[in-house]
């Protein structure tokens, strides 16, 4: 069995034990074993991927290839780049965390956890595909559990988000059929045979007529999912409806399959039609980073303020992705890295707040640096972490992003940076005004003094995500390695 | 003639068998054991259908009046796998009431009447035996939508029924009546070898009216006025054939009329199938919108279902029939698997409205499951099979450039997904304290479903299902 596989195949086996699990205990249990072997196969993966990238200078890595439907050359077809093992880590380490937040999921447990396990199948298997075709599947895949795991438990409005989530996806991926079909057609455009892989494809000269129509298609069908403004809607009441984990889980990877499927599939099979859109996509972006920053600073669900800062961010992400130069792609790629951690930690964070207060209004928390220190500690830090500090993961990938986006020298570009950049001092509005308000100054409600201290698995969660925040910040040049090595094919299918 | 040739027509010959061994039956088993008249009927036609799989000759025989090839075969034993599964479901059905009102034995040759009358039309090779087929199919279904005769319904079914099927079939007669004056043969090998190179007036009405007449099987808009009323009233086995036996039947042979005999009509026929491909989803997906009766809500999502088929008869080439055959199988499984549910469900309580279905998850997960998977295969959602089958038809007509009907086809699949997950939401999401309580099914009734579940988890993956049809349609 090849390396890569083996990031579905270990789900599926965790999927099949949790079937025959009984309660809780068992579930929670089987969940953990089995994201705990992917978590270290997905270490190993790193410390391959440098050993191979030595020796082998490919674009994908570890590849594997099978026919699946012949008639259509349609192939399960898996490999990876820098991005992609640095994005599948990413992946592992929030999924664990995700399963040690959701220790006491009492409610139907082991549908619970399949739900989720089946959902990172589907990432999983999205982020190593090179075959068009498998990709979508796995893209849809990751998408339809959603459905389940905030409709059932769910807090709030969850019938109406779940729904609402799950269909701006689904039609979003509707849209990107259109744009895949469009490509596989035109993939024989220099006389080869119809093929949807994505290596192929990339050779090929697709006329710039079907660049300039398709390019929209593909784009918006994964940017959705990555929250591009105006259809970013459906990610402020999803994530403020889902359970803890699933939250997580969504913000902090299902989101990062925009950025990456825009980037390896959009922009890269259809580069001329990048050049040709970007003006317009980065008005969106531009409209999204400001707009989600602006947003957050006046809402009072702590949920609501880490999507919409979501929102900002991530549309930080693909405005770098098309600014069309290596360092602000360097910065994007960190970016979507060094959110997804964050916005998994805060999300943990707020998961346990909830927990012990029962309320997510910040007007009726206040003083939990007192009560809670530990969680009150680690928001603070994540918060500094959000808004750029020199130190956490955030700061690289900003500075990456907006220096790459100074190098574009034209007034429209100029003017689009500047307007992105003042959402660091936004940010840092947002994420002081919460520490403020809620971990400082007086305890607003006398129960809060005898609230539950922090638990093991608790902790574990936590630690898991705080640690690569730190580690991205402090030495952020091994990842940087890894990603720009992969990005030189990009570039040479811009030139 | 001789034996050999004569077994050309293996599938309709066995048939008929089982018909006479169940006339016989009826005759020899004794008043208080009818129930093993079901058994036996269930057990006969699953030797039937193992007998189809056997390795077969093929040619026309009756001077081309009949002919058979391999997909033909294929499909014949497609809707037979059908057929079986659905008997495996109605079994209890027919046991509990149909039996006891001595109505039985009636209930088996009159479907298996109906399913020889499918065999003649997708085997005719003139337009004579393919009207004798279409009206021995449509007939006998008259009477089973009626069958139970203590409900009014069922009754108002039936009526509904005959007469817009006579109307349908009247109009297609008329239409192969103008085909005959023009053409002057009624053997669709000579109409094909006329080459009718400018196809006059006179041609292209009598094929606008025939295709009306198919088009009223299939219940594509906006021919589908009768479909929600007789599928409501008929009884739920009955239901489930019309919608999935009988339509796969009669696109199978809309398909292979359009593509052979009215080759030389593509320009014309393209664009009525592109027209009515858009209408019939849009239709079917918004009246399935709101409805609350289960039977009806299939009923319109079947509508639309068939909508999504024409994407595939678009192209008039090996890839459309593959895909078309493909999808026609895996939306056999998965409407069976929705059909069998709601059947289980209608006979334990009675109850076929969304409304009833809320917390059934908590009381009977096999059943939620076994529906979510159906559902999802109708809106089409990876891995079950439906995603692939619809994927599949997507390609096909994107093939002739038709970009726009894709992304039309693809904003229904959204609206559909609406409506499937209603289902879903009744029945996971939401909790009742007044949910269906746990019951057993029998046997048939679990063997049943779990084949249509396998069915779809299967078909979808295990690619080679879909290379050996494709395979197979290289005859087009």
């Amino acid at each position: 069995m090849d390396t890569l596989s083996l990031f579905i195949i270990i789900p599926l086996l965790t999927v099949l034990a949790l079937v025959f699990t009984k309660a809780l205990k068992q579930a929670r249990i089987v969940a953990m074993v089995g994201s705990i072997v992917q978590l270290a196969m997905a270490i190993r993966l790193v410390f391959a991927y440098f050993k191979e990238r030595a020796i082998n200078d490919s674009i994908m890595l570890f590849t594997k290839d099978v026919v699946w439907f012949k008639p259509f050359n349609i192939h399960y077809s898996v490999g990876v780049d820098g991005i992609s093992v640095a994005l599948l880590l990413l992946t592992a380490i929030v999924v664990l965390a995700g399963v040690f937040i959701s220790w006491k999921m009492y409610n139907l447990p082991k549908e619970f956890f399949i739900s989720l396990i089946v959902l990172s199948i589907g990432v999983y298997g999205f982020f190593i595909s090179i075959d068009l075709f498998t990709m979508f599947v796995f893209f849809e895949i990751a998408v339809i559990p959603m459905y389940l795991l905030i409709g059932i438990w769910g807090s709030g409005p969850r019938e109406y988000s779940a729904m609402k989530l799950t269909l701006m996806l689904m039609g979003a991926s509707a849209v990107l059929l259109v744009g895949i079909l469009g490509i596989y057609f035109n993939s024989n455009a220099d006389g080869g045979a119809l093929t949807f892989n994505i290596l192929e494809i990339a050779k090929v000269d697709i006329p710039f007529e079907v660049q300039k129509l398709f390019f929209p298609l593909t784009f918006i069908g994964f940017a959705v999912i990555g929250a591009l403004f105006p259809f970013h809607t459906w990610s402020p009441d999803g994530h403020a409806s889902a359970p803890t984990a699933v939250s997580m889980l969504h913000a902090g990877v299902l989101m990062k399959l925009g950025g990456y499927g825009v980037f390896r599939v959009a922009m890269y099979l259809l580069p001329e039609g990048a050049l040709h859109w970007s003006w317009f996509f980065i008005i969106l972006s531009v409209i999204g980073v400001v707009y989600g920053a602006f947003s957050a600073i006046k809402q009072t669900d702590l949920k609501y303020i880490n999507a919409y800062s979501s929102v900002s961010h991530l549309g930080l992400v693909l405005f770098a992705l098309l600014m069309l130069n290596k360092t602000a792609w360097n910065g994007a790629i960190l970016q979507s890295l060094s959110h997804g951690f964050m916005t998994a930690l805060f999300f943990a964070l707020i998961g346990m707040i909830y927990e012990r207060t029962h309320t997510r209004d910040i007007s009726k928390l206040g003083g939990l640096l007192k009560v809670i220190p530990f969680i009150s500690v680690i928001y603070v830090i994540a918060g500094l972490a959000s808004l750029g500090l020199p130190g956490f993961s955030g700061f690289v990938a900003e500075m990456n992003i907006f220096v790459g986006a100074f190098q574009e020298d034209d007034m429209f570009m100029r003017i689009a940076t500047v307007l992105s950049i003042s959402v660091i001092v936004i940010t840092a509005v947002y994420i002081l005004r919460v520490v403020g308000i809620m971990l400082m100054g007086p305890i607003r409600n006398e129960a809060y003094l005898k609230l539950e201290r922090v638990t093991w698995y608790e902790k574990f969660g936590i630690l898991l995500l705080l640690v690569p925040i730190v580690g991205i910040g402090v030495a952020p040049l091994w990842l940087s390695d890894m990603i720009i090595d992969s990005l030189q094919p990009f570039i040479q299918g811009l030139l | 003639m001789n034996l050999s040739s004569f077994l050309i027509m293996r599938h309709e010959v066995i048939l008929l068998a089982v018909i006479l061994l169940l006339v016989i039956g009826e005759i020899f088993i004794a008043q208080r054991k009818k129930n093993s008249m079901v058994h036996l009927a269930i057990f006969l036609f699953g030797i039937h259908t193992l007998i189809g799989f056997l390795a077969i000759d093929f040619g026309s025989i009756f001077g081309g009046m009949f002919h058979t090839n391999a997909l033909i075969q294929f499909f014949k034993n497609i809707i037979n796998i059908g057929v079986f599964i659905l008997l495996l479901q109605s079994g209890d059905w027919l046991q509990e009431r149909i039996v006891q009102e001595n109505k039985g034995s009636e209930f088996f040759i009159l479907l298996f009447s109906s399913l020889l009358g499918m065999y003649f039309m997708v085997s005719s090779g003139d337009f004579l035996m393919f009207y004798l087929g279409l009206e021995l199919s449509t007939l006998p279904i008259a009477a089973l939508a009626a069958y139970e005769t203590s409900k009014r319904k069922s009754s108002e079914s039936g009526i509904k029924f005959i007469l817009s099927a006579a109307l349908a079939s009247g109009v297609a007669l008329f239409g192969i009546s103008m085909l005959y004056a023009t053409s002057g043969s009624i053997y669709f090998a000579d109409i094909i070898g006329g080459g009718v190179t400018e196809p006059n007036h006179l041609t292209i009405l009598g094929f606008v009216l025939f295709f009306a007449g198919l088009a009223f099987k299939i219940s594509l808009v906006p021919f589908h006025f009768w479909t929600a009323d007789v599928y409501e009233g008929a009884p739920i086995s009955i239901t489930s054939y019309l919608s999935v036996i009988s339509k796969g039947a009669a696109v199978f042979i809309l398909m292979i009329l359009l593509f052979t005999v009215a080759k030389s009509l593509m320009g014309i026929w393209e664009h009525i199938v592109y027209v009515l491909a858009i209408l019939t989803m849009f239709v079917g997906n918004l009246f399935a919108l709101r409805q609350q009766n289960m039977k009806r809500f299939l009923a319109f999502s079947s509508i639309a279902q068939a909508g999504f088929i024409l994407l595939g008869l678009t192209t008039g080439n090996q890839l459309g029939v593959a895909t078309v055959v493909y999808f026609i199988l895996i939306y056999m499984f998965s409407n069976l698997a929705a059909f069998g549910v709601v059947q289980a469900i209608s006979l334990k309580t009675g109850k076929e409205n969304m409304k009833d279905y809320e917390g059934l998850y908590r009381t009977n997960p096999n059943l939620s499951l076994v529906m979510m998977l159906a559902l999802f295969s109708l809106a089409g959602i990876p891995p079950v099979a439906g995603f692939f089958g619809k994927f599949f038809l997507f390609t096909a007509a994107a093939s002739k450039g038709y970009y726009l009907l894709v992304f039309l086809a693809v904003v229904n699949v959204t609206i559909s997904l609406y409506y499937y997950l209603l289902v879903v939401r009744a029945m996971f999401l939401r909790e009742n304290d007044l949910a269906i309580p746990y019951f057993k099914s029998n046997l048939y009734m679990k063997i049943g479903l779990l084949m249509t579940a396998v069915g779809i988890l299967v078909i979808g993956l295990f690619s080679p299902i879909y290379d050996y049809i494709y395979e197979l349609s290289n005859l087009y």
